[in-house]
């Protein structure tokens, strides 16, 4: 089975993964801090679309597509346009060289991501596990 | 998309000759005491006297400078007001040397907040230059900082491109004088630089070139460079030439390295050493061979491809192995440890620390880029391995 992305459906099954994966809940023990995901339109994709990633102490809790009137507030937001995303999810663009070279904008505290670059890693890895239909 | 970042490098015999050249009014010589004692401090402020500055020099660099020593450089910046910060010696000075020019630059930053994701701004008030005094850190060419934690006993990997030298004055003589001990472990280091530079997955086209020449001209010249800071008489000609070329291929690996990423060598390096205060090199090249084969068995492609550019030869399969032996030999030669226990590391020490050796280099930057990586398991028995010299078949 494939999940469209973005969906509210892609977001679980990356919440499933992460609940999974040994090597996120060794990095990620005392993190503590949501993301969310904006994904900004562009060529490919027409919309403006958020997902929502809880994450406490290396587990996640939760994950949904939400609106944006709905949107919770949280410690990080990470945007791109729908075709960074791909590139990020497909592999292709390191998320960390993405950040570095502002294709994918974090705000944040960036002292705190800088301590977690394992955690950051293997979330870009379970992305990069879901079935994704684009 | 990515980017190449590098200083004006001025290299060669006399580059030194060139601060003569450099016009300002006020330079900040960040350094350490041991350079100030035997001289090398006065032969780069003498040039900048002739050139008409004003000079204070900070030296009170510790090996692994701590965040408070770069508070404490900043804090001499601001009262002095140069308008260029000279960043003198081995990685921790020159890595000083670029945290206190970031925080003279911008004072409402502390150290740990010197990332690659930010604007900074620099060259406001002043600009840098570094002057390496060791043939190995590359620091001279690198945007990259390393700081301690000193409360937590942690490495921390920081910087920003911007923070790059203006200039890098690569002089020979500089390091013409380094004892045995400092020319090996410089020398593994720079080695690991070049060796993780093509091996990690940021390499680049544009880095590996630099990479792969750095690595053939330490693996031809550190065993020379060691005989001559043993020699009786080394300013014979052809150790002047491995010197020489020794210095020039550290800034080579530093450019390399510096513009892709290190690996898993420096992870596990960075953590041993901040909790056993190991040199930096001998840490890093300590693991650099255990690495290798642990890489080669399940993603041996870019091993491969540099062992073959090396010409060293081996049976289809088998080039992490040969890499690695060739490694190790040059460390034996050159009086180095080969695993951690002849590092002067107890065995009940170094269990007791284990967990968080592993957790610390599981969560290093340099770990990220590794192109095979390790589980949480399999990097608690690389540590092992590493420990009891143990082959890596896992």
């Amino acid at each position: 089975m494939k999940y469209k992305f973005p969906s509210d459906e892609w977001a679980k099954k990356l919440r499933e993964l992460l609940n999974e994966s040994d090597s996120y809940q060794r990095s990620a023990k005392d993190w503590e801090g949501d993301f969310i995901f904006v994904i900004e339109p562009d060529e490919a994709y027409p919309h403006t679309s958020y997902l929502h990633l809880e994450l406490y102490h290396g587990s996640s809790p939760g994950a949904a597509l939400v609106k944006e009137d709905e949107l919770p507030e949280t410690e990080f937001e990470l945007k791109a346009p729908f075709s960074t995303w791909r590139k990020v999810i497909e592999g292709k663009l390191d998320p960390i060289q993405g950040m570095m070279t502002r294709q994918l904008k974090l705000k944040g505290d960036l002292m705190k991501i800088m301590r977690y670059p394992k955690a950051a890693q293997e979330i870009v890895s379970c992305c990069a596990k879901v079935p994704t239909e684009w | 998309m990515w980017h190449f970042v590098s200083p004006n490098i001025v290299f060669g015999e006399d580059a030194l000759r060139s601060l003569e050249e450099l016009t300002g009014k006020r330079a900040l010589v960040v350094t350490d005491n041991n350079l100030v004692r035997i001289g090398l401090a006065e032969r780069v402020t003498s040039y900048l006297i002739k050139a008409g500055f004003k000079i204070q020099v900070f030296d009170k660099v510790e090996p692994d400078p701590t965040l408070q020593t770069v508070i404490n450089g900043a804090r001499a910046a601001n009262e002095f007001k140069p308008d260029w910060i000279v960043g003198l010696g081995g990685g921790s000075p020159i890595d000083a040397a670029k945290a206190i020019w970031v925080l003279y630059e911008r004072p409402d930053l502390q150290p740990a907040e010197i990332n690659p994701f930010i604007k900074l701004g620099l060259r406001e008030k002043s600009r840098l230059i570094t002057i390496p005094t060791t043939s190995g850190t590359g620091a001279e060419a690198t945007w990259g900082i390393v700081l301690t934690d000193a409360e937590n006993q942690r490495k921390m990997g920081l910087g920003n491109r911007e923070n790059v030298a203006d200039i890098a004055l690569v002089d020979p003589a500089m390091a013409a004088g380094m004892p045995p001990h400092l020319t090996a472990d410089t020398g593994i280091d720079a080695l690991t630089h070049a060796v993780e530079g093509f091996i990690c997955t940021w390499h680049t086209d544009i880095t590996d070139g630099l990479c792969l020449n750095a690595a053939r001209d330490i693996l031809q010249y550190l065993p020379q460079a060691y005989e001559a800071s043993q020699s009786e008489n080394p300013d014979q000609d052809h150790y002047k030439k491995a010197r020489e070329k020794m210095h020039n291929a550290a800034t080579s690996a530093g450019l390399g390295f510096g513009n892709a990423m290190a690996s898993m060598a420096h992870a596990m390096g960075h953590t041993l050493g901040s909790i056993f205060h190991l040199p930096h090199g001998r840490a890093v090249g300590l693991f650099l061979p255990y690495t290798i084969e642990f890489t080669a068995l399940h993603a041996p492609q870019r091993i491969e491809e540099l062992a073959a550019a090396l010409g060293i030869h081996s049976p289809k399969g088998k080039a992490g192995q040969a890499l690695a032996s060739c490694i190790r030999e040059i460390s034996r030669g050159v009086g180095l440890p080969g695993k951690i226990a002849d590092a002067g590391v107890e065995e009940g020490e170094f269990n007791s620390h284990l967990d968080k050796l592993v957790d610390d280099a599981f969560n290093d930057t340099q770990m990220i880029t590794a192109a095979r990586t390790p589980s949480f398991q399999e990097l608690e028995q690389l540590f092992n391995a590493v420990y009891h010299g143990q082959p890596v078949d896992f």
